[in-house]
C-alpha cells in the first residue's frame, strides 16, 4: 500500500509524518472516519484545496476508506513542539479553553469532544497535538470564513463561530507548543454526552 | 448612358439580395425540424426499460455536465468553460417546474436527436446533439424512462454566462446550417476485416452516446466539428488538456491492439499507460461500467479508423544538453526505470508512452506538475498515484525531463520549452 501511496506522501511526508513546511499536516494515526470524511469533502467541494481535490475527482469511496484506514495505522515518531513566538498569557487563556472553555460565550472547552488528552477518538474525532501553527490557524480561520466544512450538522462551524481571533490565536499557539506523549492514540469511542451534534461519516460497505 | 452611381447601386442591390438569400438559405437550413420519429414503447415504468436506460445514461455520460462534485444526482449547475463563455449543466430530472418534468418522450427525443428544446428553441452545442443525433429512438426512450424515474430535484438552471454574440440563441440557426445535420436511421457500412455486428456497434456507441469525437476530434473557427479530420486529435477547447487522435498514429493508438483500448476504457489503465485527466473522468463516470461487450466493440471500431497521411514528427534539437537526463535519473527513474521501462503494474512505460509523445506537451506537464491517480474502477479498484512534482521542479526542469523523455528510447515528438511548462501551470492546481 505505501507504493500506492506516493502521490499523498510526496507532501505528507514519509507515512504521513507531515510534511516539510507548515501545510501539509500529519495524516498518520489519525482516526480512520475522520480521515476519510476528509477525503470526501476535497472531493465534494466541502474543503477547498485544488491539488487535493484533482488527485481524488476519480477515486471511489471504497478505495478513500481503504486509505484512510492505511495512515490511520501509520505511527511514525512525533517531531519535538515547534517553538513559535508567543507569550504566557497567551498560553495561559489557550489553556483554560483547552480544559475550561469559556461559558460566557457558551464555548464549551476542546477536551470536551477531543478528550481529556486531546488524542480524539475512533471514529472521527481528531486529535489535536503534533500539528504545525500555521496549519491549526488556517483551518480553525477557514471554518469561521466558511472555506473548510462539513456536510451538516457541522459542529465545528458552531463552535469556532463562538471563537474571538484572540482566543483563536491562543488556542493554536497553546497546542502547536505541546509535546506529544508516547503513547498518543485516538480513544476506542468518543466521550459520553457530546454537546453538539457532528456530521458522522458512514461506515465502510462490507467488502463482498 | 447609366451614371456610375447607378451602377454601383444596381452591385449593392444584387449583393443585398444574394445575402438575403443566403441568410433565409442559412435560417431554413439551421430551423428546420427533423422528421419525426414514432415512440418505441408507451410504458416508461417498465423496470426493464429503466435499467437499460441506466446503463445508456453511465455510457453517456449525463453526469459528467448535469451533476456537480457532491451535488444532487442530475440537478444541473456544472459549469462548462469555452472559448464562447461558460455555459451550465441544466437540471434533467423529473421537477416540473425547474427540471424536465413537463417533458414527454418526444420533446426529450427532440432534444437529443435536433437539439431542441420543447418549445423549439434551438440548443447550445455544448449540449452534444451533435452526437446523440445518432441515437436509435429505443435508445433515447430508454434514457427518458431512466431519467424520469429518477428523484426530482427543485433547482434552477443556472443561466449560461456568453459573450456577445454568442448569448445570441438565434444565431445558433446559422451555426447549424454549417455544422450540423439531424441523423438519419443507414448504419454506416463497415470495412472489410472487422465483425460487421461487432463494428457497427462500436461505430454506434462511439459516434453517438460516447459522443468521443466532441473532444478527440478537431474543430473548426466556428466550433463546429471538422468533417475532414474525424478523431485526428485535438487541443481542449480551452487548451488546458489534449485529447489524443484515436486513430493509429504516434501520440494516438498506434500499437493499440482491441484488448488493451477495451482494457482502458473499462480498468482505466493497461500495460502502455493510464488514463488522465479529463479521460480519467470519463472512465470513472462512464467507461468502466461498459459491458465487456460494448468494450470490445468500441475498441473494434477505432482500432480500423484510418491513419491520415501526414509525416510523422521529426525531433527538434535538445537544448538542454544533459539536464534533462540527470532530472530524469533524479526525480523519475526510481520509478519509471533508467530506460523509461516502467516498473511493475503501478508505474507506466515511457518508452513508446502516448501521453509522453503528443504533439502538444500539455498533459505530460500537467501529469508532472499535478501528479494523479489513476481512475479507481472495479477492474483496478486500489491504483497507483503519481506525485506532483509542482513545488519541486522549475520549469526549466520540467521542460529539460520532457524533452529528454520525447526524444529518448525510440519516442519522437518536439520537445518542450518553458514557456509551455509556464503556460500549463495556469492550468494546473496552484
Amino acid at each position: 500500500m505505501a507504493d500506492r501511496m506516493l502521490a499523498c506522501t510526496a507532501c505528507h511526508g514519509a507515512e504521513g509524518r507531515a510534511g516539510a513546511d507548515g501545510y501539509y499536516p500529519r495524516i498518520a494515526g489519525k482516526p480512520a472516519g475522520y480521515l476519510y470524511q476528509q477525503l470526501v469533502n476535497f472531493r465534494d467541494g466541502y474543503r477547498h484545496y485544488e491539488p487535493m481535490a484533482l488527485l481524488l475527482r476519480q477515486l471511489p469511496d471504497s478505495y478513500l476508506h481503504d486509505i484512510a484506514r492505511y495512515f490511520s495505522n501509520q505511527h511514525p515518531p512525533y517531531p519535538p513542539p515547534e517553538r513559535t513566538p508567543t507569550t504566557p498569557q497567551q498560553l495561559q487563556r489557550g489553556e483554560t479553553l483547552m480544559f475550561s472553555g469559556d461559558p460566557a460565550r457558551e464555548l464549551p472547552s476542546c477536551a470536551t469532544c477531543h478528550g481529556a488528552d486531546l488524542a480524539g477518538s475512533t471514529p472521527d474525532i481528531p486529535g489535536l497535538l503534533g500539528l504545525p501553527r500555521d496549519y491549526l490557524t488556517a483551518q480553525l480561520g477557514a471554518w469561521q470564513g466558511g472555506t473548510r466544512r462539513t456536510p451538516e450538522p457541522d459542529c465545528m462551524a458552531t463552535v469556532v463561530a463562538r471563537l474571538a481571533p484572540a482566543d483563536l490565536a491562543a488556542v493554536t499557539a497553546w497546542l502547536s507548543h505541546q509535546p506529544v506523549p508516547g503513547d498518543y492514540r485516538p480513544a476506542a469511542a468518543p466521550p459520553p454526552d457530546l454537546p453538539l451534534e457532528c456530521h458522522a461519516s458512514p461506515a465502510p460497505e462490507a467488502q463482498p | 448612358m447609366r451614371s456610375p452611381l447607378r451602377l454601383v447601386g444596381s452591385v449593392f442591390a444584387v449583393l443585398l439580395i444574394i445575402l438575403v438569400i443566403a441568410l433565409a438559405a442559412g435560417w431554413w437550413l439551421g430551423t428546420r425540424p427533423a422528421e419525426p420519429v414514432a415512440a418505441s414503447t408507451q410504458d416508461f415504468d417498465h423496470p426493464a426499460l429503466i435499467e437499460r436506460g441506466a446503463y445508456l445514461a453511465r455510457l453517456g455520460n449525463c453526469a459528467a455536465c448535469h451533476t456537480t462534485a457532491g451535488g444532487e444526482p442530475f440537478s444541473g449547475g456544472r459549469a462548462i468553460p469555452t472559448p464562447f463563455g461558460t455555459l451550465y449543466g441544466s437540471n434533467i430530472t423529473p421537477d416540473r417546474d425547474t427540471g424536465i418534468g413537463a417533458w414527454s418522450a418526444d420533446d426529450f427525443w427532440r432534444a437529443l436527436h435536433d437539439g431542441r428544446g420543447p418549445d423549439g428553441s434551438l440548443l447550445y452545442p455544448a449540449f452534444p446533439y451533435t452526437s446523440y443525433t445518432r441515437l436509435s429512438r429505443e435508445d433515447t426512450d430508454a434514457l427518458y424512462a431512466f431519467l424520469r424515474s429518477q428523484p426530482a430535484v427543485s433547482q434552477p438552471d443556472r443561466p449560461h454566462e456568453l459573450r456577445f454574440p454568442y448569448d445570441q440563441r438565434f444565431l445558433l440557426a446559422f451555426w447549424r446550417a454549417l455544422n450540423f445535420r439531424a441523423a438519419t436511421p443507414s448504419p454506416p457500412s463497415p470495412p472489410e476485416g472487422p465483425d460487421a455486428t461487432l463494428w457497427q456497434r462500436g461505430a454506434y456507441l462511439t459516434e453517438g452516446l460516447g459522443h468521443c469525437a466532441e473532444c478527440h476530434t478537431p474543430r473548426n473557427r466556428f466550433g463546429g466539428l471538422r468533417g475532414d479530420a474525424p478523431f485526428a486529435g485535438t487541443l481542449m477547447p480551452i487548451g488546458d488538456w489534449y485529447a489524443p487522435a484515436l486513430t493509429p498514429v504516434r501520440g494516438g493508438l498506434q500499437g493499440w491492439s482491441v484488448a488493451d483500448i477495451a482494457t482502458l476504457l473499462r480498468a482505466g489503465t493497461t500495460p502502455h499507460g493510464g488514463a488522465a485527466g479529463p479521460m480519467a473522468e470519463v472512465v470513472f463516470d462512464s467507461s468502466q461500467y461498459l459491458t465487456p461487450q460494448d468494450a470490445e466493440a468500441i475498441a473494434t471500431y477505432l482500432v480500423n479508423l484510418e491513419a491520415p497521411a501526414h509525416p510523422e514528427p521529426s525531433p527538434v534539437e535538445n537544448v538542454f544538453g544533459q539536464l534533462g537526463a540527470q532530472r530524469y535519473e533524479q526525480h523519475c527513474a526510481s520509478c519509471h526505470g533508467e530506460q523509461g521501462q516502467g516498473k511493475g503494474p503501478g508505474w507506466p512505460p515511457l518508452a513508446g508512452n502516448l501521453t509522453a509523445q503528443l504533439p502538444d506537451p500539455v498533459n505530460a506537464i500537467r501529469v508532472i506538475l499535478d501528479g494523479g491517480f489513476a481512475p479507481g474502477t472495479a477492474l483496478n479498484p486500489q491504483p497507483y498515484g503519481m506525485p506532483p512534482f509542482r513545488h519541486r521542479l522549475s520549469d526549466t526542469d520540467v521542460a529539460a525531463i520532457l524533452s529528454h523523455v520525447r526524444q529518448s528510447w525510440g519516442n519522437v515528438a518536439p520537445a518542450v520549452s518553458p514557456n509551455d511548462v509556464r503556460k500549463a501551470r495556469r492550468h494546473a492546481a496552484h
